[in-house]
């Protein structure tokens, strides 16, 4: 746990001494921001359905943009070789990794509530969809970091890792969009699969353990593979 | 201390390790010794556990690496080769961050930091950027990375790589200085850093130990033979015959050195224990030849290192 604790800091540092925090967050909410304002006003109803339709197509982009340099970066860098020379697991790795670019998203998401504020003032807001819609969000966004940890373990190159996470990612967003040229036998278990369909359930608010049992087992699927991938050196 | 048998390394179609076995004893500082692409850093790699044998073991302290990988990593330090540091950290949050990850308590962190900083010299730069470092304060953050929880077992893959040359004096005293102590694999394709740091050498050449021995085993052995190599004006054949006859030449052979040469060289090889330079004088001089040079040459640890590692 500690070790765990130890990594999450020094990723979570390394995000804001460098540029990448800024400029992920700044993007984030420019694009966001100018889909809320132009739409908002537009539809005038007084809840955060069209910030909440926007930003989960921006998670696509962003998100393999936060993970991309977590592992490939210590490949190319050779310091792979002494992070996993310590007395850590490589487990331990990838989730204190996992963990710092989930904050990363957390303190992306915040300013946002910005737009919450807004509306209350403006009209009669129901807080229940709105902090389901968050928690739907954050949800969200953790399956996709995931996705991306592994796409960035898998290579040395961010480039590489920003390209096959963000296919994967959107692979999972593309899902629930497809159904209907789907066969219906396979219409259920997609449809399970896909990351919209379980957002939409949770950002209505209600709270299905269904819904989180799903996100929660992408998470450690993926971060599981995440780590067979960085032992992968350990094959004979 | 650290025992490797049988140890093989097989990356698809390429053996990069075959087949070695050696020991290395407490306190003892071991020169691993080869050529780019001996075998060297693939050896070390697995005893520090980032990857796995394909057949052989390897144990430290009796635990093998694969099954007590993490209580073997704890009493190591590790010194990649390359030396990979994270160039956005600055020295002291780096040292503090590896001491973490080491299990060092909280409440010696910063005295271990601290000495560790002292030993190394890196007070003048403690709070600069890693990436602004010179070549040779890179290796002490390098080194320092490494010992920070004072491991028994120091493994260092080309410590000195890159140093200016009192960088390299300065870094070898302090390989020397922990030696002492401690149980020193340093890998290295440079003779006179064996000869200057290291009690043993473990000379390895395509994946294969081809010696293993003390410095002065090594000296001795390279001192089998006298080399004397010969220029002769007005020579004949027939002087070959009347060199051989010599006592204790073992071999007399005719060179062809490119350059200024006047007359016909020979290298004539005899066993240690004979100086024969006087009895070849009198040879030329009794065939009326006159000798234009003469040097007696004295092998030295880099032709034995030439030799083992050149051969097939």
């Amino acid at each position: 746990m500690r070790n765990i604790w130890a990594i999450f800091k020094r990723e979570l540092r390394a995000y804001f001494d460098s540029p990448t925090a800024y400029v992920v967050i700044i993007v984030f909410l420019l694009i966001t921001g100018w889909f809320f304002t132009t739409n908002f006003f537009l539809v005038a109803q007084a809840d955060m359905r069209v910030a909440f339709g926007i930003i989960p197509f921006v998670f696509i982009f962003i998100t393999p943009a936060i993970t991309m340099r977590l592992i490939s970066e210590e490949r190319k860098a050779g310091t792979i070789e002494l992070l996993v020379t310590m007395p850590i697991t490589d487990a331990e790795v990838i989730v204190g990794k996992y963990l710092a670019a989930l904050a990363l998203l957390i303190s992306m998401l915040i300013p946002t509530i910005v737009y919450t504020v807004i509306v209350a003032i403006l009209g009669d807001i129901d807080m229940g969809p709105v902090i389901g819609g968050y928690m739907g969000l954050a949800l969200m966004g953790a399956g996709y970091l995931a996705i991306g940890t592994f796409g960035s373990s898998m290579t040395e190159n961010q480039v590489v890792a920003y390209i096959t996470s963000w296919l994967m990612v959107f692979a999972f967003f593309l899902m629930d969009k497809m159904l209907f040229i789907l066969p219906n036998w396979l219409v259920t278990p997609v449809e399970y699969l896909s990351i919209e369909y379980h957002f939409q359930n949770i950002s209505r608010g209600v709270i299905d353990s269904r819904d989180l049992i799903y996100y929660l087992s992408l998470v450690v699927l993926t971060l599981m593979l995440a780590s067979r991938s960085l032992a992968a050196r350990r094959w004979r | 201390m650290i025992e490797i048998s049988h140890l093989n390394k097989i990356y698809g179609m390429q053996r990069a390790v075959d087949d070695i076995s050696f020991n290395v004893e407490k306190g003892e500082i071991v020169g691993f010794l080869g050529p780019n692409g001996a075998g060297k850093t693939t050896t070390m790699k697995m005893i520090t556990c980032f990857m796995p044998p394909t057949s052989g073991s390897i144990l430290v302290d009796g635990m093998s690496v694969e099954e007590q990988s993490l209580d073997i990593r704890k009493r190591i330090g590790y010194l990649p080769e390359l030396n990979p540091l994270y160039l956005d950290m600055n020295v002291i949050d780096f040292l503090a961050y590896i001491a973490e990850l080491r299990n060092i308590e909280k409440a010696q962190r910063s005295k271990r930091v601290r000495e560790i900083v002292d030993v190394c010299a890196l007070g003048e730069v403690l709070h600069k950027d890693i990436n602004q470092l010179s070549k040779g304060y890179k290796q002490r953050v390098g080194l320092a990375q490494a010992m920070i929880h004072d491991p028994d077992i120091l493994i260092l893959d080309e410590p000195t790589i890159g140093l200016d040359p009192n960088q390299v004096v300065d870094i070898r005293r302090l390989i020397k200085q922990l030696g002492r102590e401690k149980t020193v694999i340093l890998s290295t394709h440079i003779l006179t850093e064996v000869q200057a740091t290291c009690d043993r050498a473990v000379i390895i050449n395509r994946g294969k130990i081809v010696a293993d021995a003390t410095i002065s085993e090594l000296q001795r052995g390279a001192e089998k033979h006298n080399v004397i190599e010969i220029e002769i004006g007005d020579a004949s054949d027939a002087i070959v015959d009347k060199f051989s006859a010599i006592d204790g030449v073992d071999e007399v052979r005719e060179i062809f050195p490119d350059g200024s040469s006047v007359g016909r060289n020979f290298r004539i090889s005899t066993q240690s224990t004979i100086d024969p330079r006087r009895d070849i004088f009198q040879v030329v001089v009794d065939n009326n030849c006159v000798i234009l040079g003469m040097e007696r040459q004295v092998r030295s640890l880099e032709e034995v290192f030439h030799k083992l590692t050149m051969q097939n």
